[in-house]
């Protein structure tokens, strides 16, 4: 019976694993190593300012330990959501990591560049056509919110992928992709199910977190067959139960037996998981439902302004009590001094509800202490810092009733107290659109380094 | 009736973001005896939900039993998109001690 071994070295490119394990890898003969290099889970910064999240070194440390082995065994190299949001930028700079391991490596891989931006104009027509709608609990998206947007791409599926692989290449570089697609390709291509291959994919994207212990810095390998898939870890340390298998099918989704993807939905009623050895579990009776119209998940950040911060703490059980009316009187003192349109100045208060803010519970402080951040945003980081300074200012020789410690009412642990953190993006766009060609709309280069 | 918390009953707690606009949070239960009871007094509703975090019925847009994790999903929207101004938790990964700390009615 046929089969076909898909590695997934780690959680996101860059997080790393132990070069143990991916010997073991190795030593399975896998015929594909697939990539995840991204996620939207650290907010839109980076998809913002076209930067990733992970460092530099530790993505070439991952990527150098595996493409060169790869390329001397011909094991295809799928990288998805390279540089971790995807974007051209983003792109780019794994290319260029790429390019230093191949030349000191004396290696030159054929490299299929998978751009996934999507252009403003293609958009604001499908707009007109009725064809983009939101996810749940998305803004509203207007020609103007397209406009204001500075980066937008879209979560490509299998078909660009296989596509590529088409052209014999030894590496694909993605941009945004929707994850378990850089998995679930190459076993598409050779015609093994999607509903096995996609949601091999949804199990292996998070490399051994899906395992106990898990660990997004692990590798594991998903093997798949004709009617189903095979999980095995590649360290002694961990194993897959079907309790780990299972309890991953819920991580970050919304309903666990519906699992929408590019062109159709990942269908889990009818799934069993079975463990078949003391460390692996084989997984069958998942489907893939094409839709009737292909749909794209499309990602966009705007900018909002730029960002001050200062930390600080309270000790003063005087002030601590009042903290609430303290800082509302300095927040209108200061919006009325600088009323600057799109002006923000709020206060993450910990040891109160700087975690959990309106979802808290728990209103009475408890705490003998409070941390708090200050935090300015403004069209300018001028203004902000000014926003910011001025409130830090106030809060620290406010005299609010009953005080006794009137030397200052704040504890700052640095010197500068402010830090100006640049850039403030948001999510702008959250949506799908409906497309015609799932390939063509995805920009496709050859070359070879 | 005897009340019982559910870190008593439950391995795994946790809330993360399922895409910027929606948190989701899993309880995975410890045994399948648990789930089943769990199940079948319908104890994770709608107005659990409510009276834990505040949020009003419009807000809680899924509550899933999942069989094969003995586990229970609840995701709610996210009163801001993740990282919009006035955000506290980027990842969403730290909303779930309310449930932790809820008291479950658990009969005798």
């Amino acid at each position: 019976m046929r089969e076909m071994k898909i590695l997934s070295p780690t959680a996101i490119l860059g997080y790393g694993f132990p070069e143990e394990s991916l010997n073991n890898g190795f030593k399975n003969n896998p015929d594909v190593i697939g990539l995840d290099a991204g996620s939207s889970d650290p907010g839109p910064y980076y998809l913002g300012e076209g930067k990733p999240f992970v460092p530099r070194n530790a993505v070439k440390r991952d990527l150098e330990l595996i493409i060169p082995r790869a390329f001397k065994r011909k094991i295809p190299v799928i990288i998805g959501t390279a540089g971790g949001s995807g974007a051209k930028a983003h792109v780019e700079w794994c290319l260029e990591i790429i390019k230093e391991i191949a030349k000191k490596h004396k290696i030159h891989p054929k490299i299929a560049i998978i751009y996934a931006d999507m252009d403003k104009t293609f958009l604001k027509k499908k707009l007109k056509q009725g064809a983009i709608k939101p996810l749940a609990c998305a803004p509203k998206i207007t020609s103007q919110v397209i406009d204001n947007s500075n980066n937008i791409v879209a979560q490509m599926g299998v078909d660009p992928i296989i596509k590529a692989l088409d052209h014999g290449i030894d590496i694909v570089l993605g941009g945004r992709c929707y994850d378990p697609a850089v998995f679930a390709a190459l076993p598409i291509k050779n015609g093994f199910d999607p509903g096995l291959a996609v949601h091999l994919g949804k199990i292996v994207e998070c490399a051994a977190i899906a395992a106990t212990p898990g660990s997004g810095k692990d590798c594991v390998l998903g093997i798949i067959k004709e009617n189903s898939f095979v999980l095995k870890v590649l360290s002694n340390k961990r194993r897959f139960t079907v309790d780990s298998v299972a309890a991953h099918t819920l991580y970050e989704k919304s309903d666990p037996y519906t699992l929408p993807g590019p062109g159709g939905y990942l269908d889990l009623l009818n799934t069993k998981f079975t463990q078949i050895t003391p460390s692996s579990v084989e997984v069958s009776g998942s489907k893939f439902v094409y839709a009737k119209k292909y749909t794209l998940k499309i990602e966009g950040t705007a900018l909002i302004g730029y960002r001050t911060i200062s930390v600080c703490g309270v000790r003063d059980d005087i002030m601590k009590k009042q903290i609430d009316s303290i800082l509302a009187v300095i927040k209108k003192e200061t919006m009325k001094q600088f009323p600057g349109k799109g002006n923000y100045l709020g206060f993450h208060i910990y040891g109160k509800d700087g975690v959990m803010a309106d979802l808290e519970p728990q209103k009475k402080i408890t705490s003998h202490e409070l941390g708090i951040v200050i935090e300015a945003i403004a069209a300018t980081q001028n203004d902000a810092n000014t926003l910011c300074g001025f409130a830090r200012s106030s809060m620290l020789h406010y005299g609010y009733p009953h005080r006794i410690s009137t030397a200052g009412n704040l504890a700052f642990p640095f010197s500068p107290s402010d830090a100006s953190v640049g850039k403030v993006h948001k999510f702008s766009i959250y949506h799908i659109v409906e497309v015609d060609d799932p390939v063509k709309i995805f920009e496709t280069k050859y070359i070879k380094i | 009736m005897k009340k019982i918390q559910m870190i008593k009953l439950a391995k795994v707690i946790r809330s993360k973001n399922s895409g910027p606009f929606e948190l989701t949070f899993d309880i995975i239960f410890k045994t399948r005896a648990i789930y089943e009871k769990i199940k079948k007094k319908k104890i994770i509703s709608k107005a659990f939900v409510r009276r834990l975090y505040n949020v009003t019925g419009k807000k809680i847009l899924n509550i899933c039993y999942f069989e094969p994790a003995k586990a229970v999903k609840i995701t709610i929207a996210r009163s801001i998109g993740s990282g919009d101004v006035g955000e506290t938790d980027v990842y969403g990964a730290q909303q779930h001690m309310p449930l932790v700390n809820a008291m479950i009615n658990w009969g005798k």
